[in-house]
């Protein structure tokens, strides 16, 4: 009867509303009060019901709820004969519940979106070898699956047999397809656009990327900051202490009326939903553009940062060395290039491969002796000839003599932040390559914006020579630039800025800095979707997108203000409502309710605005 | 914990929640339970989810999930794991 009662609230809302209408018109047109007060009678019997319901079920686990506040309020009601109020007031909350329920899955929508792109079925081998349609939950790590063209990778796996390609934009953002083939990893929740493949699943469920990144906003879109559970407490007794003092009021005025009204207007309603509405929000349109917020705290905290630090290599800068410049200094160029690519190519030293890279092709030669020089390179044999390849400092433990061109050679790529790479043939430098890491293209404007948005500095920390880190600080305009710092270094300057009082947040790509986005007041790590940094930081930047950063800030403090907003219109609405029943005639339980259900609308439809922010 | 219980972590998936009242009612009524974990009893507003972990040799998920009816929201699925 209860669950019958209740499931049929949409339709008792309608009846209910029709039932009002059809008593004012008989009463205006024909004077009809019969019809009226038996039209509002039935009106408020049909909608308390399932109010009433609502609130003996709160009762029964001890919670005042506002469902209570609002049956007594009508009961009320009843008591004095104003049917009229009694049926407005239940026909508003009710079709105000609707009303809200439509908005706040409006303002989820963007986390539901990425909650629905999780695979519901898999293709699994079974015992005969043939492949069977199961539910991904019964699919187990070792399984082998197949994957046909249009369908959802299940699970975290590792390609077998086939090839095609695969949009992962679920997982990196990226809309351009990745090809896959035989030994590939492929990811759950992304969508093979073409080909069959078959994976053996290595993740399933809960761990696999896509089942992280889930668990992870929703987590954020739910969690709470101080201030919320501070409103949550305070909710928690405001709602009782609200009917003790209707009850006091009434037992001193002996006055039914204003009790009743002071019950209606005491409904929590504006405020403790104005916050989540904004934080679900906030949080949406964070993951709909690639920006991983974990919750309000953060929300709360990334708006205020002042202090912005990065890491060098691999945020600011792809991460990538390329040899940017090469010098000779005799003719058999080409002989040289063979002996340097085929030392190199016993390296896997960062600079070795951009070494090879920019040399391609040429004729390798066998390598004998091999031997490499800590903080310098290594010095090895090819084809009789002594060969070295390494900094100045090899250069001269080795004894070549670097004449004045070199000299000046060295001093310029030095000073446009390269790192050298000096090859000597027999004791005769022959080739000098300068290696640069190149800047992310828009960083450059990414940082003005930051800088415009309030984060006044702009602090670079960099394991490099403070030579290469100075370049890259004049070139992108940065407030400050640091090298020679290992990670503990990094940390231990992240700790002595927080303790000048300054609000700090930490870029970096999550591995080797993981001691310095713990230790910030915000972590924020490039994640490539794969990355443990996922789980370590307060924000992620998905595909290691720097261009998002803006917007994360920009964000962060759109969802602050618009919390705020919330708060004020729902303080403001109970403020002006209490004001209004004891100063003013004209209050009454049915306007109360409006105002209340309208000042609700207001909050969630203020959040609403935040899906749709975009930065200018 | 011992191993002699059974524990269990239970997911439930509940009807969109619409008041933050509501996640009171679902909390009250779950910790009244015998066999539930309370400190793990988590009501998230947002997603509209309950997160527990419970004793299956004192109570079933089927006695979970009724209680909650009982309150008057809808269960839509769980899974215990």
């Amino acid at each position: 009867m209860q669950h019958h009662i209740l499931s049929r609230k949409n339709q008792i809302t309608l009846m209910s509303g029709i039932l009002i209408a059809v008593g004012f018109m008989s009463r205006w047109t024909m004077g009809n009060m019969v019809i009226f007060r038996w039209a509002m009678i039935i009106a408020s019997l049909l909608g308390v019901s399932p109010i009433a319901i609502q609130a003996y079920q709160a009762l029964r686990v001890k919670v005042v709820s506002i469902d209570v506040l609002v049956t007594i309020a009508v009961i009320g009601a009843f008591l004095i004969q104003n049917f009229e109020e009694s049926a407005i007031v239940t026909f508003l909350f009710l079709f105000g519940a609707y009303l809200e329920l439509r908005t706040l899955n409006k303002t989820r929508s963007a986390i539901k979106e990425l909650t629905e792109m999780a695979p519901e079925s898999a293709l699994k081998q079974i015992e005969n070898g043939e492949f069977e349609e199961v539910e991904v939950d019964e699919v187990d790590e070792g399984d082998i699956l197949l994957v046909k063209t249009g369908a959802k990778v299940p699970v975290d796996g590792t390609v077998l047999s086939g090839e095609g390609h695969i949009n992962e934009a679920s997982i990196t953002g990226e809309p351009v397809p990745v090809g896959k083939e035989k030994d590939s990893k492929v990811f759950a929740g992304t969508i093979l656009e073409n080909g069959t493949i078959q994976i053996v699943a290595d993740r399933v469920g809960e761990d696999t990327t896509f089942g992280k990144i889930i668990e992870l906003v929703e987590e954020a879109q739910d969690s709470k900051s101080e201030a919320e559970r501070f409103i949550d407490r305070f909710s928690k007794y405001y709602t009782p202490a609200v009917l003790v003092i209707a009850f006091m009021v009434w037992l001193f005025t002996r006055n039914v009326e204003l009790a009743i009204t002071i019950l209606v207007l005491g409904c929590p309603g504006a405020l403790v939903i104005g916050v989540p509405v904004s934080n679900v929000a906030g949080i949406g349109n964070g993951a709909r553009n690639g920006v991983l917020l974990k919750g309000s705290e953060v929300i709360h905290d990334f708006s205020r940062s002042n202090t912005m630090i990065f890491d060098k290599t691999g945020t600011l800068t792809i991460g990538n060395p390329a040899v940017s410049e090469t010098k000779y200094y005799a003719a058999n160029a080409s002989e040289v290039l063979g002996y340097l690519a085929s030392v190199e190519r016993e390296s896997d030293h960062p600079l070795a491969k951009a070494v090879l890279q920019e040399i391609g092709d040429t004729t390798f030669s066998p390598v004998e002796n091999t031997e490499v020089v800590k903080g310098g390179g290594i010095v090895a044999h090819v084809g009789g000839h002594r060969i070295a390849i390494g900094n100045v400092a090899l250069m001269e433990k080795e004894n070549v003599l670097l004449d004045e061109k070199a000299k000046a050679d060295v001093a310029r790529l030095e000073k446009d932040g390269n790192s050298l790479v000096l090859t000597s043939v027999d004791g005769q430098l022959k080739i000098m390559m300068g290696v640069r890491d190149q800047i992310r293209t828009g960083v450059r404007k990414d940082l003005q914006r930051l800088k415009a948005l309030g984060v006044k500095n702009l602090i670079m920390l960099s394991g490099d020579n403070q030579g290469t880190v100075d370049v890259v600080s004049r070139e992108l305009d940065l407030t400050e630039a640091h090298g020679n710092m290992l990670p503990e270094d990094k940390a231990e300057y992240v700790k002595k800025l927080k303790e000048e009082g300054r609000i700090v947040s930490f870029v970096g790509d999550g591995v080797n800095d993981s001691p310095s986005l713990a230790l910030a007041d915000i972590g924020i790590a490039m994640g490539t979707g794969t990355d443990v940094a996922i789980e370590t930081s307060d924000v992620v930047l998905m595909n290691s997108d720097f261009g998002r950063l803006p917007h994360a800030v920009g964000l962060t403090k759109a969802t602050k203000r618009n919390m705020i907003q919330n708060i004020v219109i729902a303080i403001g609405v109970v403020l002006v409502l209490l004001a209004s029943v004891l100063f003013s005639e004209w209050m009454n339980m049915s306007i109360g309710m409006l105002v209340h259900e309208a000042s609700i609308l207001v909050v969630i439809l203020n959040g609403m605005r935040l899906l749709r922010y975009h930065l200018r | 914990m011992g191993g002699d219980f059974n524990m269990k972590t239970a997911t439930i998936q509940l009807e969109t929640l619409t008041c933050p009242s509501c996640m009171q009612k679902i909390e009250g009524a779950v910790k009244g339970l015998d066999g539930i974990d309370q400190d793990t009893v988590k009501v998230s507003f947002n997603s509209s989810k309950v997160k527990l972990n419970f004793d299956e040799d004192k109570i079933t998920i089927d006695d979970i999930e009724s209680t909650i009816t009982k309150v008057g929201y809808e269960v839509q699925k769980s899974k215990v794991k």
